[in-house]
């Protein structure tokens, strides 16, 4: 039995200039314990996809369970088996490291004396201790990242999902937050669904690699076996197959500043 | 659990507020320079009504206070969800009726915090009015923000940028503040504006206060003003409710 399990699942959007079918129809597999990639370039559907499977959008087609859980039917256990990380986090910058974390227990309806215990346990367990005083928006990049995981794993999720954990984090703050993923996974068994947009990342992380592009997912398989299959031989960059397969640059070469 | 996460986010925005002491108290800074430098215009004027102009003017204050206060209060919800906050809290399981009612309560809480200091600037002014209808006033101000309140959060989940929340929310408060009769009765209008602000539902809410500021209470207006208040909350809350159960876009 797959954690999650997604078939034809869709959302259109209606806006002033009509309908925009941001997920076309999404099928896809999740077992637990793993750690699985979702790929895909800018406007693909991966956002959209990843709040459909988090209760924050509703599908306008298709269907999902999640740890058993049914989308449309049992939105409140999705709730309580998932942890999700929004790109750009979900903390108030005014408020401290401490409170956010206290609240978000009680939000999950820990007794005040359980979410202050769990809060120091999460505040350890992700090396926050010493900033548990400070504001939220004093933090650094990679901090603010491992409190947004922290505030996420606060009901120990069966599978936690990441949207894009290491856009704009400094090569140190990557390589801690990989690491972090790694040690969730073997301590927990939390499966973990990412999306990322960089290619190393997704091939250095994950088990598999779930490839979407304008909303329907055009490629799935190991890193390995993806560049045997698109990208002509196991040692092809990650890089060619995604261009390969998408016939697009994961990332757009136009947001470097030519000039700084 | 709706009171147990409704008390978690009130006390979280509560605190927030408290943080800011300068905007605490800068929501009384229009109301009291209405008070201070258009009140004393009315002292002698025949405006008709029972009791002195500052009990016709201060409960129309009281009602002004709430409707610009609260009708913005939707801004903080813009920056909240550029900041990622409402989401994170909608992917908890916490109630979603909790997460429009503690924001609206706190807002009702420093709204009527502010009734009362500008009330208190009113008596020095000369103001004198029974404890039991400045009471009732202070009732009308909290319908009216929590009302307003969970209307104007209900917008800003929708528009989601400032540029285009701030003036809907200016071109709906002016009108509403001006046919109400606010500032001056609209007994004093002529026949056709009369009729109009009685479309406006916080004419009758500031009617039943100005009743209640003379000390007469069973009246009709006051009949009115409760029921109009009563309906216009009991559908804003759920209006702001599908709102924050629903918004995904």
């Amino acid at each position: 039995m797959p954690l999650i399990s997604a078939a034809g699942l869709a959302r259109t959007f209606q806006t002033k200039l009509g309908p925009v079918q941001a997920v076309r129809g999404i099928d896809l597999t999740v077992r637990e314990g793993e750690i699985l990639g979702f790929l895909g370039p800018n406007g693909a559907g991966k956002t959209t996809t990843l709040r459909m499977l988090t209760t924050l959008l509703a599908p306008t087609g298709g269907a999902a369970t999640v740890a058993g859980h049914d989308l449309a039917t049992d939105p409140a256990g999705v709730r309580r088996a998932c942890g999700y990380v929004a790109q750009s986090g979900g903390v108030d910058p005014q408020i401290s490291v401490r409170e956010e974390l206290v609240t978000q227990g009680r939000l999950y309806r820990l007794t005040k004396a359980q979410a202050i215990g769990r809060a120091a346990e999460l505040a350890r367990d992700l090396d926050l201790t010493d900033l548990l005083d400070r504001r939220c928006g004093a933090l650094s990049g990679g901090q603010r990242r491992r409190l947004d995981i922290a505030m996420a794993l606060t009901h120990r999720p069966k599978v936690l999902f990441l949207d894009e954990p290491t856009t704009g984090l400094d090569p140190g703050a990557r390589a801690d937050l990989w690491d972090l993923v790694r040690r969730l996974r073997e301590t927990h068994g939390t499966t973990v669904f990412l999306t990322t947009h960089y290619l190393d990342e997704a091939d250095a992380l994950s088990d598999r690699l779930v490839i979407v592009d304008r909303g329907v997912v055009v490629a799935e398989g190991t890193p390995s076996a993806l560049k045997q299959k698109h990208g002509g031989s196991a040692d092809a960059s990650l890089q060619d197959t995604f261009l390969a397969i998408t016939g697009r640059r994961a990332t757009p070469t136009d947001t470097t500043p030519v000039a700084v | 659990m709706l009171l147990h996460d409704t008390a978690l986010i009130y006390g979280r925005y509560l605190r927030q507020s408290l943080r800011s002491r300068f905007a605490l108290l800068f929501g009384v800074l229009m109301p009291l320079l209405y008070l201070l430098f258009f009140g004393p215009l009315l002292t002698d004027l025949p405006l008709g009504g029972q009791g002195s102009s500052w009990q016709l003017l201060v409960p129309g204050l009281l009602l002004q206070l709430g409707l610009f206060g609260a009708s913005f209060a939707g801004f903080s919800i813009i920056i909240e969800n550029g900041q990622g906050v409402v989401e994170r809290m909608r992917v908890t399981p916490v109630s979603r009726l909790a997460l429009l009612l503690g924001r609206v309560l706190r807002d009702a809480t420093v709204f009527v915090f502010q009734a009362v200091l500008l009330v208190l600037a009113a008596v020095l002014m000369g103001l004198r009015a029974p404890l039991a209808g400045v009471l009732i006033g202070f009732a009308f101000v909290a319908l009216l923000t929590v009302s307003l309140g969970s209307l104007s959060y209900a917008l800003a989940m929708r528009v989601r940028t400032p540029a285009e929340f701030g003036p809907t929310v200016n071109a709906l408060s002016m009108p509403s503040m001006l046919l109400s009769g606010l500032m001056l009765p609209m007994t004093l209008a002529p026949g056709w504006l009369d009729v109009l602000s009685h479309f406006m539902p916080f004419r009758y809410l500031v009617d039943a206060v100005r009743d209640a500021y003379v000390g007469s209470y069973a009246t009709a207006h006051m009949l009115y003003g409760v029921l109009v208040a009563v309906a216009l909350t009991a559908l804003a809350v759920t209006v702001g409710t599908r709102v924050f159960r629903t918004s995904g876009a």
